[in-house]
Parts: structure tokens; sequence; C-alpha cells
């Protein structure tokens, strides 16, 4: 009897929490690979269509248009804020004078809602108060600012950095959680060897924040692909979709368009893209489990 | 100062420290900008270029945003949005943990990994089912609707970190509780909890800015104005006062001051559970 009540209780732990994820996250997220397979205005029931939804979007122009700019989003999200972050934590991991005012600084972005941070630097890209223009034009470098956020060319971009600023912060704390952990006796001993500072750097320190690396990755990755808040307030996509990427995008088709089906293969495709970097990341996790 | 004599030792580290200082000034441009900004009148701004010193000093737009911008309903909003959604999640999440951490049972690995994966979705594909459900139950435009949801999603990263961490407790005391005759949920709150605290500190701090910082499904799930938390009362704030730039800004330093104060006053708890997950 006490047995079985002890194989029960982890079940009673679970129950709530389980019940609320199913209901709220996992059971969702089957139920929009059906809807994906239907032709749904949100109101009336949704109507089996098979793939046509799929069809449709491989002659879309502006969603291959999202995708692309999710893809320019990733590959500066896996790159600058990456090496800037690192170079950070390499710095600030000693001893700096100031280090404290430093650290904050760079952490400030992250607590600042995205909405927040879009508002502010909208401001900043103002083209005629704004102070990136101002300062262009103060120091004669251009005599007309550009439109950052109306540029077709720039719209994206402009957005991008914005992005970037925010993300640097928190790619710097886990770097700089990393070098905490790692045993200066290995660093000592590749210097008692000869090495120098880059060898150094290459040979000993990379490979051994490899593991935060991956995590770094993973979470840029998916940090790109769920992009929404900048966008929606600063340009909500556009002009003409040249800042839209595939959350807005389908954010518009499913609830300014109602074209509710057609919205979710766009999420369907966003998820199987992310699948591949949640493996990644439960494999990393299941690295850790096994050395218990 | 002895500090800083040993710290520039080479003219390298000099070099390395000003380009440092650079970037950390560029750093801070955007929330300095918008801290004159929004002590300035528009007009001020669009006559005298943003880079000229102020005609009048005014807090008038701070006014304006709190009163017509309706930042008086929309920041409470916020508050009464968050608190429940953490409180729930930090509940449900550290009983799951609990399990998670300290039973052996069929299924553990498989509902830990769900929790795991289900904090990387993109939330994008949750966006169409759960504004369904929330309509379903009747909690579409209610601020129940959105608790919910934060609860529900927010419990895979929770259940994530809270349960690694109670794995590292030492099973001796859990045991001789046991042996006491103390009931399993005793034990869950009354010894696990209390030596959680930490991680459950860290925890809560991240989630309270992330929560608060929502946007998109506060969009979805809500629509009456009265309702609608700060970040979606600002994205209104916006298309209220599209050209008076001054009265936006105020509004969102205004609307960015909470999770501002919990960072300056918990910062080492955000940083701990921002590192939590990613190094042992």
């Amino acid at each position: 009897m006490v047995r079985l009540r002890r194989n029960f209780l982890p079940y009673l732990f679970l129950a709530i929490p389980i019940i609320i994820y199913l209901v709220w996250v996992i059971g969702p997220m089957f139920y929009t690979f059906y809807l994906s397979l239907t032709n749904w205005d949100g109101l009336s029931s949704p109507q089996f269509i098979g793939f046509r939804n799929y069809e449709r979007l491989f002659t879309d122009r502006v969603f291959f248009l999202s995708l692309t700019n999710n893809m320019k989003w990733l590959a500066s999200f896996v790159t600058v804020p990456v090496v800037l972050g690192l170079a950070l934590a390499m710095i600030l991991n000693r001893a700096v004078p100031g280090e404290k005012f430093f650290k904050m600084s760079f952490y400030m972005p992250m607590v600042l809602a995205m909405v927040v941070s879009g508002l502010i630097w909208g401001w900043l890209y103002h083209p005629r108060g704004g102070l990136i223009n101002s300062v262009l034009v103060g120091l004669g470098i251009v005599e007309k600012g550009p439109g950052w956020l109306s540029d077709r060319d720039l719209a994206l971009w402009s957005i991008i950095i914005v992005a970037i600023w925010r993300q640097v912060g928190y790619v710097m704390v886990l770097y700089l959680a990393g070098l905490k952990s790692i045993n200066p006796e290995y660093l000592e001993a590749a210097k008692i060897d000869g090495a120098n500072d880059w060898q150094v750097f290459r040979k000993v320190l990379l490979p051994l924040l490899m593991p935060v690396s991956v995590i770094v990755l993973v979470i840029s990755v998916i940090d790109s692909l769920r992009a929404f808040d900048l966008v929606s307030v600063m340009t909500r996509g556009g002009p003409a979709n040249s800042s839209s990427v595939l959350a807005n995008y389908m954010y518009i088709q499913a609830f300014n368009n109602y074209r509710m089906g057609y919205a979710a293969s766009i999420a369907v495709i966003l998820f199987l893209i992310s699948l591949v970097f949640i493996f990644i990341y439960l494999w990393r996790v299941m690295q850790d489990e096994l050395e218990y | 100062m002895k500090n800083a004599q040993a710290y520039f030792k080479s003219p390298w580290r000099v070099l390395i420290f000003i380009v440092l200082v650079l970037t950390t000034i560029i750093w801070l441009v955007p929330i300095m900008t918008s801290l004159v900004t929004s002590i300035r009148t528009f007009n001020d701004i669009l006559y005298r270029g943003f880079i000229s010193w102020p005609e009048e000093i005014t807090l008038g737009n701070f006014k304006t945003a709190w009163e017509r911008g309706g930042l008086s309903r929309y920041l409470p909003n916020s508050f009464i949005i968050t608190i429940p959604s953490l409180l729930l999640t930090m509940l449900f999440s550290s009983m799951g943990a609990y399990a998670l951490a300290r039973f052996n049972f069929r299924g553990n690995r498989l509902i830990f990994f769900t929790f795991v994966g289900g904090m990387l979705l993109p939330f994008q594909v949750l966006m169409l089912p759960v504004f369904k459900l929330t309509d379903f139950l009747g909690l579409y435009d209610t601020y129940w609707g959105l608790i919910f949801f934060h609860t529900a999603f927010q419990l895979g990263f929770c259940s994530f970190m809270l349960r690694n961490y109670m794995r590292t407790v030492p099973g001796e005391i859990l045991e001789a509780a046991r042996i006491d005759g103390c009931s399993e949920f005793r034990i869950w709150w009354r010894i696990m909890l209390p030596l959680t605290l930490p991680a459950i500190a860290a925890v809560a701090t991240l989630e309270f800015t992330w929560i608060f910082n929502d946007y998109l499904w506060a969009i979805i799930l809500l629509r009456s104005e009265k309702l609608k938390p700060i970040t979606a009362g600002l994205a209104s704030l916006q298309g209220q006062f599209v050209t008076d730039w001054p009265v936006i800004v105020a509004g969102a330093l205004l609307g960015t001051l909470p999770t501002l104060l919990v960072f300056l006053f918990l910062q080492r708890y955000f940083i701990e559970g921002l590192t939590l997950g990613a190094t042992k």
C-alpha cells in the first residue's frame, strides 16, 4: 500500500502542470498542424483542404521575402552579438576599473520591453528630429539624412541593429558565466608550454567554451525566428513588406486578413525550422543528464 | 586606484579600455537621448534641432502620457496580469519540478524533455489555437485568458530550471523527514521549497520581466483598451500621438520603470536566472 502510494505520488504533483501544459502548449501545437491543412476564417468551422495552403505558400512572394528577412536576421544574430558579447566577456572577466558600470550598461537593454526599445529607437531614427540624422547632418556628412525606417533597403537592417543592441548583453552574460567556470590552470599550463595569447584563446579557451556556444547559438536562432515586437512597433513590416518577418506576416494574415489556415501553415514552416535547433538543445541537455 | 594601476600595466590594456568606454557610450546613447527628449517639447526640437540647448524643460510629456495617453490604466493592468501569472507559474512548476527531480517513475524523462523542448517553441505555432481556446473558454478579452496562457507557457522554462536545482539538494535531508513520517506534500512545501529559494528568486525575477514585457499575447488575447498592459498600451499611445515623439518617449520611459527597478534591485538574481540553464 505504501509502495503504491509512493508510485502514485509524482503523478499527483505533476497533474496540474501537465494538464495545463497539454491544454495550452502541446495540444495547440498539434492543432496548428491540423489548421494548416484547412481553410478557416476564424469564425466558421475550419474546412479541410489538404496541402493547398502550402502550395500557395510556395508561390507567395511576401512569404519568401519574410523568410529571407528572418534568415538575414538569423545570420546577423549568430555573428555580431556573439563576437561582441564574447569580446566584452573576455574584457570584463578580469577586474576592470568600473566593471560594474560597464556590465550594467550592456545588461540594461535586455530588461526593456521590445516595444520600449522599438519606440526609443524609432525616435533615434526619426528622419528630421532624430539623433542619428541630426548628428550626420550636423557633422556635414550628409545634406539630408536617410529615412532609416522608410527606405526599403534600410528598414530591416535598422531594426536588426536594435535587436543586436538588446542581444549583446545576453550573450555576454552567458559567456561571462562560461569563463568563470573554466579552471585557470588550463590557461596557465598552455602559457607555460609557450602558447601565445591568440593560441590560448583559439586552442584552449574556445573549445572549453563550446558548451556555452551551443546554447548561445540555439538561443540566437530561436530568438531570431520569434522576432515580432520590434517589427510590429517600428515598421509593421513596411515599406512595401521590405522589413516583414514571418511572425508579422503570419499575424497580418491571421488577424487582419482572417486567413487563419494559411497563417497556420506559415507557423508550421517556422516550427520545422526551429525543430532542428530544439533538438540540438535537447541533445545538449541529454548529455548533461548522462553525467549524473 | 590600485586596481586601476594594476589594470593599465600595458598600453594594449589602455587601448582596450578606450574601446570599451566608447562602446559603452554608444550603448547608452538611446537611453540618454530618450531622457533628454522626454523633458523637451517637440516644437523646440524640430525648430532648433535635436542638438541644441533646450528652450524650456518640462515634465508635461510625462503628465500627458500618464493622463491622456492612458498609462495610468495600462501600468496597473500590467501588474494585474503579471503577478498572478508569476505566482501560478512558480507554484505549479515547483510542484512539477519536485516530482521530476526526486522521483523515479515511468515517463519522467519524457515529461522533462517535453518541458525543455516546449520552452523553445516559436510561439507563433501556438497563436491561433490559443486564441481559439481562450475564446472557447469565454476568456477572450479578460485578464484571465492572458494569465492562463503565461502560466502555461512559462511552465516549461521554470520547471526545467527548478528541477535541475532541486536535484542538487542533498537527499539525506528529505530522507530524514520521510522517516519522521512527514507527508510528501509537507516535504515539498516545508523542506524543498525553502532550500530551492535561491533558484526560485532567480527564475522569478527573470519571469517577472518576461511576462511584464510581453506584447504579442496581449494584442492577441485582449481587445479592450481598458484591459491592455503597458506594452500594448504603448503601441496605442504611439498611434494616438503619432508625431508627438517626446510624449511617446516619455511614455516608453515610464512604462519601463518597473522592470528597470526590478533589474536594479535584483540584478544578481536576474543574471543568475539567465545563466542557470547555460552552465553548471
